[in-house]
């Protein structure tokens, strides 16, 4: 018997939503057989890390706040993916979006308000476009590789945070420690009464609608999908690919400043060293996860705010590190990376040849 | 050939089936030894998967393929070589940047010392007259060129059967010739040959028998010598055919569509630019372009869509407007269409489903686009309507393009262009790798568009859609276009020659174009041409 595999005359549209969700349980099946053979309780630490944060209600607020950026990145990454634009330095361009929110916030000095927050916010997204904008230029001038400069980019951005919050935004009265002077009450976001939940992740709940709307109604939408599937075609319809270039890593670099910017004003109030998490290279897998849908990275998002959550309570109760969250996402991105070859194959299992042949019939007497 | 003598190959009740299709359904043959056998059929009848399983690609579901009347099964083109099965594919696998020699060795099973495979190679090609320098470089080789390289490939395994998939579609008439010669001095020595084609002259001219395929379906095996050309067009296509209808009147109106000293760069370091064309189409003129491929057809299509501007707007002109310096976008507002050669990926997108197609280009003549946003009912409707109006065979508008067969999707994308009633249209191998009757289905509506008053630019390598179609003539040469000639005055050795890059009319060689050593020395041959208008 042979296993063969088939070229779908369509891609499958079931296989586009089982794959993930498979994906996400082989991960957790995985993980399991992982930690029992490293001694540990694998199938508890299973359950702490991808059902506790859901099981428990205490726990939601905490994952609606970490699920707002990796959303909000990964809408913007989503975009530029689906037009074969690759930007994976949307950590740079968070951190730039936040720290740019931060010197406006610091122009302001005490005065605060509704204005002042919008105008944070603002300079985040224009920020994080902005930082985005290099690769842009290099890409489509000379041709340089945007895999590689927005990569190398993030590294200068984290130069530039150390710079700064060691510098010139540095708290004076914060004891020489490297980071900007917490944020007034009446410059950081809303929240829901008695939560952490800020206005941010109101704003990640809505966007995915807003990107649906614009990438299967707008020719802008329409813009980005055609450049992505068939660039030849694209220019054949009158849509310059460098244009859809600028677009594609302005939008992924203006998404990554905002929640750059949302995350300093809504959750952190402040901007020390650690203030790159790492969400901006997990809003990756996000976009991957949800196949680069705003509603399938609405999902995605949820998701991987629960491993985050989950790596944290697995950490006091099975006693394993932090960064098992880290390898339980990159088992995510791999089985997914892996199972996409069935959406736009079958697989088929056949026997030998030679079994299959029928008896040798005559030629039909067809013609004359 | 010798009747007495065994069959080299026999296929019985070869059986393929993939999803959705029936691609061979109990096909039984027989090739003898020495002879030349065509497998006829239109696109989509099979041909090309009943040889992939010959040579090993594929495997039937079912049948027996018998091998010197030993049943065999060939796992693989490996396996098909050791038996001393060759082919030679439509679309060649060479590297541009390597020598012939460095190619033909990349493809050989056996490792060979290049000073030893250098003198085979030179003896194959002195013994078939294959005329070509082992250590040029392949980019700098001419299609005819290339396809002998993929020639001698094959012919250094000393095959007992070679497999042609329809190796004249991009030769000039002269390279056809050399290429006959070249196989009936193989199959002399008894080397099988299985020639895919569907055209119908060179099948009369060359082969012994003919096989016909109709959907997947064996219809006929019979001695083309003996058909006649109309005969066999209407086995493989199963129907009458159908006769383009010519306007009587040719008269023909103002100039409509002026392209003067048009000059691109060329793309990339083998690629082609288009130097100094010029030319005018008017009112109602269908005006073709003939070439072999490869000699600036693209970068013509390129630079007239407006996918490629030019700096001086007056290089292109349309009812006098300047059209040379803006996009595709602005050019089709003035009423111009294109439709370029390559349908999946370049006409359309083979994942998206056709409305979004119709989106692609006709989205502002058609109103598809409002503030902004796209109007889906306004892109369903049209796509209805062009369904409808070219019988393109789909479910509907909301099949994708690469559900779509090859001819279907062809005659929507014609469709889509002619339904927005342009002033100018021009299209590119309208009709390549299509069915006979879409074929003419495209055909015919050429010629309505041009009787409405609309200036055509024909584009293609078949002479004979060129000659039935068009009023005027010209011939493209490494991105240059010759003399427009009028249809009554052109004769098939001419163009020939100007295909081939030699100009003016007392034939003589214009040696930079063409290096004489590549050149195959000429062979007296009275080849049973036939009439270029097969139908």
């Amino acid at each position: 018997m042979r296993i063969k595999l088939e070229k779908r005359p369509d891609p499958s549209r079931l296989m586009l939503v089982v794959t993930p969700i498979a994906s996400v349980l082989l991960t957790m099946l995985l993980g399991v057989i992982v930690f029992d053979a490293l001694g540990i309780d694998g199938q508890r630490a299973v359950i702490d890390i991808f059902l506790t944060p859901l099981l428990a209600s205490y726990k939601w607020q905490d994952v609606a706040v970490k699920a707002a950026p990796l959303i909000i990145i990964g809408l913007g990454l989503s975009i530029g993916n689906r037009a074969n634009v690759w930007n994976i330095g949307a950590e740079g361009q968070y951190v730039i979006g936040a720290l740019c929110a931060a010197g406006v916030g610091i122009a302001a000095g005490p005065v605060g308000g509704p204005l002042v927050i919008a105008a944070m916010i603002m300079a985040g997204i224009v920020g994080g476009g902005a930082w985005a904008a290099v690769p842009a230029v290099l890409k489509t001038r000379l041709g340089v590789n945007e895999i590689l400069s927005t990569l190398m980019f993030t590294y200068v951005a984290l130069q530039v945070l150390s710079y700064l919050v060691g510098g010139p935004f540095k708290d004076p009265n914060g004891r020489n420690f490297p980071a900007t002077a917490p944020l007034t009450a009446d410059q950081t976001l809303p929240l829901l009464p008695f939560t952490s939940v800020h206005l941010g992740v109101g704003v990640a709940l809505v966007l995915p609608f807003l990107f649906w709307f614009l990438m299967s109604r707008s020719v802008f939408g329409y813009q980005i999908r055609v450049v992505g599937a068939a660039p030849h075609a694209a220019r054949h319809g009158g849509f310059d690919g460098n244009q859809t270039v600028w677009l594609a890593l302005l939008i992924g670099g203006g998404m990554a400043g905002l929640a750059g910017a949302l995350e300093f004003t809504g959750a952190l109030k402040t901007i020390n060293l650690g203030f790159p998490s790492g969400y901006g290279f997990t809003a990756i897998i996000v976009a991957f996860l949800g196949r680069l849908h705003p509603i399938g990275v609405l999902i995605a998002g949820i998701v991987l705010a629960v491993t985050y959550v989950g790596g944290q309570v697995a950490q006091t109760t099975v006693h394993i590190p932090n960064a098992t969250a880290g390898i339980f996402q990159a088992m995510m991105l791999f089985f997914i990376l892996a199972s996409d070859i069935f959406v736009r194959y079958r697989v088929r299992f056949i026997g030998s040849p030679k079994s299959a042949v029928s008896p040798a019939a005559p030629a039909p007497a067809a013609g004359e | 050939m010798n009747d007495r003598l065994p069959n080299r190959l026999e296929l019985i009740g070869i059986t393929k089936r993939f999803p959705g299709v029936l691609a061979n359904d109990n096909v039984s043959f027989a090739v003898k030894p020495g002879e030349i056998h065509a497998l006829l059929g239109e696109n989509g009848a099979g041909k090309s998967t009943l040889v992939k399983m010959i040579y090993g690609i594929m495997q039937p579901d079912a049948g027996d393929i018998l091998w010197n009347n030993q049943e065999i099964t060939v796992a693989n083109p490996k396996a098909a070589r050791k038996l001393g099965i060759g082919m030679v594919f439509q679309h060649f696998s060479l590297f541009d940047a390597l020598t012939v020699l460095e190619n033909i060795a990349l493809g050989m099973d056996a490792k060979i010392p290049q000073r030893e495979l250098e003198v085979k190679i030179r003896a194959v090609m002195q013994q078939y007259g294959l005329l070509l320098d082992p250590r040029r470089t392949v980019a700098t080789l001419s299609v005819g060129e290339r396809q002998r390289i993929e020639i001698v490939r094959a012919l250094l395994l000393d095959p007992k059967l070679l497999i042609m998939d329809e190796p004249t579609s991009v030769l000039t008439p002269q390279e056809v010739e050399q290429l006959f010669v070249v196989l009936r001095k193989l199959a002399s020595e008894g080397c099988s040959i299985l020639y895919i084609s569907h055209k119908l002259h060179e099948i009369k001219a060359l082969c012994d028998t003919a096989t016909i395929l109709r959907g997947g379906k064996l219809v006929d095996t019979c001695d083309p010598k003996e058909e006649t050309s109309r005969s066999m067009a209407e086995k493989m296509i199963g129907a009458g055919l159908k006769e383009i209808k010519k306007p009587a009147n040719t008269l023909l109106g103002r100039p409509k569509f002026i392209v003067d000293r048009l000059t691109t760069r060329p793309d990339g370091a083998v690629g082609i630019g288009i130097a100094e064309v010029s030319f005018t189409v008017h009112v109602g003129e269908i005006f073709g372009i003939a070439g072999v491929a490869g000699n600036g057809q693209n970068a013509l299509l390129d630079a007239l869509s407006g996918e490629i501007t030019v700096r001086r707007g007056e290089a292109i002109r349309l009812d006098e407007a300047p059209i040379g310096a803006v996009g595709p976008t602005e050019r089709r507002r003035h009423g111009l269409s294109a439709v370029p050669e390559e349908r999946n990926g370049h006409a359309a997108v083979p994942e998206f489903a056709l409305y979004d197609n119709s989106v692609l280009t006709a989205r502002d003549r058609m109103k598809m686009v409002r503030s902004g946003l796209l109007r889906r009912g306004v892109a369903k409707t049209y796509t209805d309507k062009v369904i409808a109006e070219f019988a393109v065979k789909a479910q509907g508008p909301n099949a994708t393009a690469g559900s779509l067969s090859g001819g279907n999707l062809q005659k929507y994308i014609m469709g889509r262009e002619i339904l927005q009633n342009p002033s100018v249209l021009v299209v590119s191998q309208p009709t390549w790798g299509v069915d006979a009757g879409a074929a003419a289905a495209i055909h015919q509506a050429l010629v309505d568009l041009a009787a409405e008053g609309s200036a055509i630019v024909l584009i293609s390598q078949d002479l004979d859609e060129l000659l039935s179609l068009c009023n005027t003539l010209a011939v493209i040469n490494e991105g240059r276009l010759s003399r427009p000639m009028n249809i009554e005055d052109v004769s098939i050795e001419e163009i020939g020659l100007l295909m081939g890059g030699v100009h003016g009319e007392s034939a003589e060689m214009a040696p930079t174009v063409v290096p004489p050593t590549t050149i195959v020395a000429p062979t007296p041959m009275a080849p049973e041409a036939e009439p270029a208008h097969a139908h």
